[in-house]
């Protein structure tokens, strides 16, 4: 059972890294962007040329799939995403579903539609017997890129002076550009940074996740639970929401295959319910 | 007699801040009753707690002596309540005459039934006809409400309200950004009221205070300072320092 | 005591009547429409696709355009419609296909009701989130109970009986369109008796300034769950339509990219006047084939693309594609209403107002 609550909280971590910049996103600009998946497609595809093809060793291989999916992030979010910040959510959503479609027809052309393995480095490979507990080494190494991850956002977020340029806007833009915080500038590096974040958990989580053209859509509901459940007004939120997730999912299609997966969609159902807002947020409904 | 409107210890909290503490009020029958009091008092607040857009942190609100405390806005139309808004609501993408038409199909009851046309039910055209004409909204009925002058969206969210055929009238500030030559439009119209309809008017301009009102109720800081006629009111001292005395010269 | 009328009741009366009145185009619409059983046989199958889609986009158009609330996942009563369909031919319950399309669309209405209380809260992202939510657990529930629903293969096995007992289905989809046609026919008349009544006037309203539609009296989350569950019987009977004429239902139906699909049509012909679904339907069905003839496989790739370059360039431009038809049709009712109009108008100045 303690297996179970090891891989569950390495998936709810795995979640977070993934979703934490699709969170930002919406609390900072409101914009509900469909499309974060494909970031995290990107980081992943990229990951597996690297690795497989050309032979780069797996951690160059993940710090390639940050900053190629945060390059991409940064362009598109210039050339595309700025002329949509201010149309209706319809809108926002039509858009981010066409990037959506483009990037799994693109990938599907150019990858093939079948799923695909990122190498492992064997160190990385079987587990750890720690007090009778099965630790998959890799999902170790999950835990601990993506706790180090955590602390740092959240380092970030409190001890910089673009944390707190970040919290401004968040919180209430037009007070913040009353202040001279440059918004754009802060979204723009917030969105590259996301993205980025997405490609990386992409990358890493080929192996959990699988990688295959379709994978922005199969897990677009999942990033999007994470948000709702856990708020977007700050990080912490979606984190313990995204652990939460992440138990619940593995205990539930462990326990009970047959439903398992419905486990995280009934959270979802009932959270949104009784607390539209999310689960962990305190204040206002987005 | 019961009164018409009645208030008991209405307070509302937002956080640390209180926007209404301890109002009370109290509306007989036919009564013209003016809310005065400094910007940000908190008088929208109070109609926005009556018309149950606020749900309150306490006390209780009374209509013809039943507990309205926890009905839900709609609901409160239905018993003979409306209001205006200070700022036009209106329905930019429909016209007059379907605004109009809208409110009174409402009232009428037919508002859920969707075989019928609008319109069709009897005496809904009669009626329509008649507010349009009193409204002087005629010769625009056809057009949209989002490419109306100020003015006639004015007369309209006035008119609005008078289609619910309240028994108990919310006004805020109906002559607010209506221009001076048109603000004797609007008056004439509000005058027009039967005097069995219970009217609570939110307003700044002095003169239409006056010209209106026979109880004045004044607000400030979401308190109730004072509470009389028009001549007890305009005549206290605390009054005349809240508002340096100004407007009450004559 | 009965009031005597006022003079202009007569003329606003009028004025109303010809809001609600067919226009011309629309009889030529559907002329053309039924026309095409004789003039278009070898097209049986596409067309009845069409209106398929026609149908979802119209029940989309009821929630989307007239509600203003924003779904992503109207598959949910199209898929539970499908199956619903399927379930009753294959085990014989209701054999007769229009009582069991009745029956499919009442048990979608049926879940659109329980669902539409999610709905009602919060921003459009909690919309967003729940339409997709409840279509994507649906799906997973088809998935999981392959002896129930036959799974990821679908359902085999499904036998349509004939159309009333008379006209049976057969492979070149005469009955099938035929049937198809007049089901939308019929569906489209009484939507349209809808939007164009009281009700669906609060609608507009709600969705325009739900603060003052409560304001005069209307119990907005009543109207939304009413509309949303009328849509979602719609859904449900386009799903079970397409059941009925292919004999096959899939867990397709239930998908994110139905759902997508079905918004996009509907985006192409324009929201709110219903007949948006139906040309959308044409204008995607036949793209479809033509770009399908380009690069077969990547169509998913096109529909993107379209959908950033509708978004980028803005939809409202887009709708003055159809500016042609529409200020047409807004002439001829002008023509009849605004006349009278400025003569209504002219006679009350006239009167000695100012």
């Amino acid at each position: 059972m303690l297996t179970i609550l090891f891989d569950g909280i390495a998936y709810g971590m795995l979640l977070f890294v993934l979703a934490c910049g699709l969170a930002v996103t919406l609390g900072l600009m409101n914009f509900v962007n469909l499309a974060h998946g494909s970031f995290a497609m990107a980081g992943g595809y990229i990951t597996l040329v690297l690795v497989n093809d050309m032979g780069v060793p797996f951690s160059l291989g993940l710090v390639g799939a940050f900053v190629s999916a945060a390059v991409l992030g940064a362009l598109l979010e210039r050339t595309l995403y700025v002329h949509v910040y201010n149309k209706s959510p319809l809108d926002q959503v039509l858009f981010t579903i066409g990037l959506v479609f483009m990037s799994v027809a693109a990938v599907d052309y150019v990858m093939g539609s079948q799923q695909q393995f990122i190498q492992i480095p064997s160190a990385l490979q079987g587990q750890f017997e720690v007090f009778g507990i099965g630790m998959s080494k890799y999902r170790l190494l999950i835990i601990a890129i993506c706790g180090v991850i955590t602390l740092a956002l959240q380092l970030a977020l409190i001890s910089t002076r673009f944390g707190s340029q970040l919290r401004a806007s968040v919180d209430d833009q037009r007070v913040a550009r009353g202040l001279g915080i440059n918004v754009g500038v802060v979204f723009a590096v917030t969105f590259a940074l996301g993205s980025g974040l997405a490609g990386l958990g992409g990358a890493l989580g080929a192996e959990i996740l699988g990688l295959d053209p379709v994978f922005p859509l199969k897990y677009m509901i999942y990033f999007l639970i994470v948000v709702t459940v856990g708020g977007s007004s700050s990080i912490t939120a979606p984190f313990f929401a995204s652990i939460l997730l992440g138990i619940g999912d593995v205990a539930g299609k462990y326990y009970v295959p047959k439903l398992g997966a419905f486990v995280i969609y009934t959270i979802m159902i009932i959270v949104l319910i009784v607390r539209p807002q999310g689960l962990f947020a305190h204040g206002r409904a987005r | 007699m019961t009164p018409v409107l009645e208030t008991r210890a209405l307070e509302k909290r937002f956080g640390g801040i209180v926007a209404a503490n301890q109002v009370s009020l109290r509306l007989e029958k036919g009564a013209r009753h003016a809310l005065i009091g400094p910007n940000g008092a908190g008088k929208t607040t109070v109609i926005n707690l009556l018309t149950g857009v606020l749900r309150p942190s306490s006390g209780e609100i009374l209509l013809d002596g039943k507990d309205i405390t926890n009905v839900e806005p709609h609901d409160r139309v239905r018993l003979g309540m409306a209001r205006t808004f200070q700022i036009n609501q209106l329905f930019a993408d429909l016209t007059p005459l379907e605004t109009l038409g809208l409110a009174i199909s409402e009232r009428l009851g037919t508002g859920t039934h969707w075989w019928r046309t609008v319109g069709s039910r009897a005496g809904v055209v009669d009626e329509i006809a008649e507010l349009l004409e009193r409204f002087r909204l005629v010769d625009v009925m056809q057009e949209r409400t989002a490419i109306l002058p100020y003015g006639k969206q004015r007369l309209l969210e006035i008119a609005l309200a008078f289609a619910c055929r309240p028994h108990l009238l919310l006004l805020d500030e109906p002559a607010a950004g209506v221009p001076d030559a048109e603000r004797h439009e609007i008056l004439a119209t509000i005058a027009t009221l039967p005097a069995d309809v219970t009217v609570l008017l939110i307003e700044h301009d002095m003169d239409i205070v006056f010209s209106f009102a026979g109880r004045i109720s004044v607000l400030v800081n979401g308190e109730m300072l004072v509470e009389g006629t028009v001549d007890e009111v305009s005549h206290d001292p605390r009054v005349r320092a809240v508002y340096l005395g100004e407007a009450f010269d004559g | 005591m009965v009031k005597p009328a006022h003079p202009l009741s007569a003329d606003i009366a009028g004025l109303l009547r010809v809001r609600a009145r067919w226009s011309p185009l629309e009889f030529v619409f559907w002329i053309i429409a039924f026309a095409t059983i004789f003039l278009f046989p070898n097209y049986y199958l596409i067309l009845a696709e069409i209106v398929i889609w026609a149908l979802f986009a119209i029940s989309i158009d009821l929630v989307l355009g007239y509600a203003g609330i924003i779904t992503l996942g109207q598959a949910a009563f199209f898929g539970f419609g499908a199956y619903a369909a399927g379930l009753l031919a294959k085990h014989g319950l209701i054999t007769e296909p229009t009582l069991a399309l009745l029956a499919s669309g009442l048990a979608a209405a049926v879940l659109g009701f329980f669902t539409s209380f999610l709905v009602l809260r919060g921003s459009d992202l909690t919309r967003l989130m729940v339409t997709l939510g409840v279509s994507l657990v649906l799906r997973e529930l088809a998935n999981r109970f392959p002896e129930v629903t036959g799974g990821a293969d679908g359902m085999q096995g499904i036998t349509i009986n004939p159309v009333l007992g008379q006209f049976r289905f057969d492979l070149y989809g005469h009955t099938a369109y035929i049937y198809s046609l007049i089901v939308l026919f019929v569906l489209f008349v009484i939507a349209r008796r809808i939007v164009r009544s009281p009700f669906g006037l609060s609608l507009v309203a709600i969705k325009g300034n739900p603060l003052r539609s409560a304001a005069v009296g209307i119990a907005v989350n009543w109207r939304l769950v009413a509309i949303y569950t009328i849509a979602a019987a719609y859904a449900g009977v386009a799903g079970a339509l397409l059941t009925q004429t292919t004999a096959f239902a899939s867990l397709e139906g239930f998908s994110f990219e139905r759902s997508a699909d079905g918004l996009l049509v509907l985006i192409i012909g324009g929201t709110g006047y219903l007949y948006g679904g139906v040309i959308g339907a044409l204008i995607f069905r036949f793209g479809h084939d033509y770009l399908s003839s380009i690069t077969p496989q990547y169509w998913q790739f096109w529909i993107g693309l379209f959908l950033v370059l509708i978004v980028l360039v803005g939809r409202d431009r887009i709708g003055t594609w159809f500016d042609p038809v529409r200020t047409l049709a807004d002439r001829i009712a002008a023509w009849r209403s605004k006349r009278r109009a400025r003569a209504i108008g002219a006679a009350s100045r006239e009167g000695g107002q100012p």
